[in-house]
């Protein structure tokens, strides 16, 4: 060791014990590695990582077992494996001269430049003839978009390494940007409708139906916050009271003429919040992850009776023909007495899209200021108390059985409120619909967005559901890579995603929230200071 | 009564399964406490890559003693699989070891779903079929029911290549844990991670070896599961997975000799359910067995009673 950096303990110097304490001591990010860049140390990491790579993918991307006549055939595919590792190791490379290390400039542009090269070789040689030069344009554009954001990255990192802390008037200022991007975002919401009419005219159909799905994801994410973040309940089967709310609005309203969607909109919810209560009763002693597997469990247990209790539900086949919601009895169709005859303008189906997008914006909004005022009311303080220390809440008095149900019930309700919209939204509802990776995508969406975040919720919501719509409409992709659909992808990049944020901010993307009650001075709190739902 | 036997033959041979699976989330709870969402996958990746090694010995190489070909996909499936679970904890858990509590679990999830679709994108999202390859069995007993016809009792030889397999590898596992320095190392960190760095055991690489050991596991668990039903898809990992975490509930999590009792017991229950009362319900009864465990014996079977400390 030099004696010039003595002070900065390296692997080298400290115990392997040790450091990893001391790695457990502070959460998310480490500081940047000091160790000065060594290509052989790089060469032999990205060797390592390649390999590891060949290892993981040599039965999978190298091999496919495929159903032929007589049985089973295995086809390679080799070329495709060795694609992969090399992708492997010059994008280690790269991550070693730009992340890992702070290299010198002239290391960084060799790996940068071999990395667009191989991008670019890699493209060129898959399948000649066709679309050549395209496709090799498309792979630097690829390579160089990939340098790029490594490269923003590690300035990135290197500023926020060196930043100081903010001062109290970038604070304030920070928190007044933050009341006006929340202003404008409702502004914009708002009027979304009419912007994409405007503007899309093309899409409108396509991009509306989008911007409902990510509204529906937002009021379930704001409903299921009351439960995870607000009072630290872990709920994994969250699914379950969106599927009661569903079920209920498609139940009422086939058997019964009269139940339009906005009778059965109360009574879905009120249905929701009794199944709340129902389930939340015999789980009120556990706490974390043994709630989380059991609340997984009575989310399962709905799907399955929904799906062998043919009589009622019909079982597989699901419920279709469900009403579509009216207008004060204007119900949205052509001709005679729909909305577009009483208004006296053309029909459009446009129109049932723009009033959906309402329903599911205020029914959003409506859980959103619930949330915020609960927050102020004893209830919501004691949820607050709940989620940061359960026994000091118990010898406080708060009744924490009461406390938690009613955390359940009105976050079941929400998830009643959104399931009845998605019921009338699609018009035919199936157990499909209502499965595991539907509870994860919703925790996903609160837990990135920040724990207990509203804005969060909304800008995670945005992210993951609008990033994955925007995979179905590159279709360039599917010019350049035939045979290659960028859907097939959605769940995957999905779980990178999930991956991926919570290693880079492993308290979401909003990490300070006002604080909901004050002594003397408002002051803004970094989310490492709050509690995360553990359910202690 | 002949039916009854049956029925314990076939819950034991499903339990065995379950317990291998179990062992792997027990171990990872008992250490760094947390549920190892993504482990009923690697059962999946395992399996799957059981059946490739499988192919390519019968077809492509022409191997055709069994006993030879079973050894050598236990091996390579054992190897290949432990490489994933490694993988899975270096980038998705140890990042984040120190953080709190919510945040591996979220990335055991988001790890979960990739590993699901990794699968289902690169060997498709229709079921695998591959014929018994083992048939036969030995008859232990004769009987006739009420109605007259012939019930037999049988332990197919596949049955019995599974019960033994599990016993065996129980067994290895067994001294792996007592005797050996990775093993006092693995129940140094269970005990008190931080004391245990302390005193020189090296906490990364112990939790890195667990994850080996419990994928190493999951995957003969996988291969045991491809040659009893015939059929594997990129999906069954989430149910076996759900599956032998209730039985490392079952039996007390943290607790390995629990781990397999509680393997064993999901299996009987599951196959007695299907084969007394309705097969379409037999998930709700696993499930159910999780949510009554858990509130009225949350420390299962052969656990030890959390302390809970202020």
């Amino acid at each position: 060791m030099a004696s010039d950096n003595v002070a900065a303990p390296t692997a080298e110097t400290t115990p392997v014990g040790a450091q990893a304490l001391a790695e457990g001591r502070q959460t998310g990010s480490k500081p940047l590695n000091i160790e000065p860049f060594d290509w052989t140390k790089a060469l032999k990491s990205s060797g390592q990582a390649a390999f590891l790579a060949g290892v993981l993918a040599f039965f999978f991307i190298g091999m496919n077992a495929d159903i032929a006549p007589g049985g089973l055939v295995i086809s390679y595919r080799f070329l495709a494996l060795l694609y992969a590792v090399m992708v492997v190791f010059f994008g280690r490379l790269l991550l070693e001269t730009f992340i890992f290390h702070a290299a010198p400039a002239l290391s960084r542009v060799i790996a940068s430049v071999v990395f667009v090269l191989v991008v670019v070789g890699m493209m060129a040689y898959d399948v000649p003839g066709t679309r050549q030069l395209e496709r090799v344009l498309v792979g630097a554009g690829l390579g160089l978009a990939v340098v790029a954001v490594v490269y923003g990255v590690a300035r990135w990192r290197n500023n926020a390494s060196r930043r100081t802390r903010a001062t109290d008037t970038t604070e304030s200022r920070l928190a007044w940007l933050g009341r006006a991007a929340t202003i404008v975002m409702l502004l914009v919401a708002a009027a979304l409708p009419f912007i994409i009419t405007t503007f899309f005219g093309a899409k409108d159909r396509q991009i509306l139906d989008v911007a409902i799905l990510i509204m529906t994801y937002v009021m379930l994410g704001w409903g299921l916050n009351i439960v995870v973040g607000l009072a630290g309940l872990l709920d994994l089967g969250y699914v379950a009271f969106y599927a009661v709310g569903a079920y209920s609005f498609a139940l009422l309203s086939t058997h019964f003429e009269a139940i339009g969607f906005w009778t059965a909109l109360p009574l879905a919810g009120m249905l929701a919040a009794m199944w709340g209560l129902v389930l939340g009763f015999p789980v009120l002693r556990l706490r974390g992850d043994y709630l989380a597997i059991v609340t997984l469990a009575f989310g399962e247990i709905i799907r399955i009776v929904l799906l062998n209790w043919y009589d009622f539900t019909g079982g597989p086949n699901g419920i279709s023909g469900i009403p579509k919601p009216t207008l004060f009895g204007l119900e949205f169709t052509r001709g005679e007495g729909g909305f577009a005859d009483f208004f006296g303008i053309p029909y459009n189906t446009i129109h049932r899209f723009v009033y959906l997008y309402y329903i599911i914006f205020i029914l959003a909004l409506i859980t959103n200021f619930v949330t915020i005022r609960l927050r102020k009311l004893p209830i919501g303080r004691a949820w607050e108390a709940l989620r940061e220390d359960e026994i000091a809440c118990r010898s406080l008095g708060i009744n924490t059985t009461n406390t938690k149900l009613t955390a359940f019930a009105i976050g079941a309700m929400f998830g009643g409120f959104a399931g009845s919209f998605f019921a009338t939204r699609q018009g035919f509802i199936s157990p499909e619909s209502f499965t595991f990776i539907e509870s994860a995508i919703i925790l996903a969406i609160v837990v990135l967005g920040g724990l207990g975040s509203q804005i969060g919720v909304v800008i995670a919501s945005v992210v993951m559901i609008g990033g994955i719509e925007i995979l179905r409409n590159l279709d360039f992709l599917q010019r350049i890579f035939p045979g290659v659909d960028p859907v097939q992808y959605r769940m995957l990049i999905f779980g990178l995603a999930m991956v991926g944020i919570m290693i880079w901010k492993p308290r979401g993307l909003v990490t300070t929230r006002e604080p909901s009650a004050v002594l003397k001075e408002k002051k803004r709190i970094g989310a490492d200071l709050v509690a995360q739902g553990e359910g202690h | 009564m002949e039916y009854f036997v049956q029925q314990l033959i076939n819950g034991l041979t499903l339990g065995s399964i379950y317990g291998l699976i179990a062992i792997g989330y027990t171990m990872v709870y008992g250490i760094i406490g947390m549920i190892n969402f993504a482990h009923g996958d690697i059962f999946m990746i395992g399996s799957f890559i059981a059946l490739a090694t499988f192919l390519i010995l019968t077809s492509v190489l022409g191997f055709a003693f069994l006993p030879v070909i079973l050894l050598i996909v236990i091996i390579v499936a054992m190897l290949f699989t432990s490489a994933w679970g490694w993988s899975v904890e270096r980038i998705a858990y140890r990042p984040l070891r120190g953080s709190f509590r919510l945040a591996p679990l979220i990335t055991a999830i988001g790890m979960s779903i990739v590993l699901q679709n990794f699968v289902q994108i690169t060997q498709g999202a229709r079921v695998k079929p591959l014929p018994p390859q083992i048939q036969g069995g030995i008859t232990l007993m004769h009987g006739q029911t009420e109605g007259g016809a012939d019930i037999v009792v049988q332990l197919s030889y596949m049955q019995a290549i599974i019960i033994v397999t599990t016993v065996v590898l129980m067994t290895g596992f067994t001294l792996l844990i007592n005797r050996t320095a990775l093993g006092r190392a693995q129940r140094a960190c269970e005990q008190d991670r931080k004391m245990a760095a302390l005193l020189g055991v090296d906490v990364d690489r112990t939790i890195s070896l667990t994850f080996v050991v419990g994928a190493a596991l999951a995957a003969v668990a996988g291969f045991m599961f491809l040659l009893l039903y015939g059929v594997i898809d990129f999906y069954i990992g989430f149910l076996a997975g759900v599956k032998a975490f209730t039985a490392a509930v079952l039996g007390g999590i943290g607790s390995l000799p629990g781990a397999m009792l509680g393997g064993l017991l999901i299996g009987l229950i599951e196959v007695f359910w299907s084969g007394y009362f309705t097969v379409e319900y037999k998930d709700v009864a696993a499930f159910s067995i999780l949510a009554i465990v858990l509130i009225f014996l949350p420390s299962g079977l052969l656990g030890k009673p959390e302390v809970e400390k202020v």
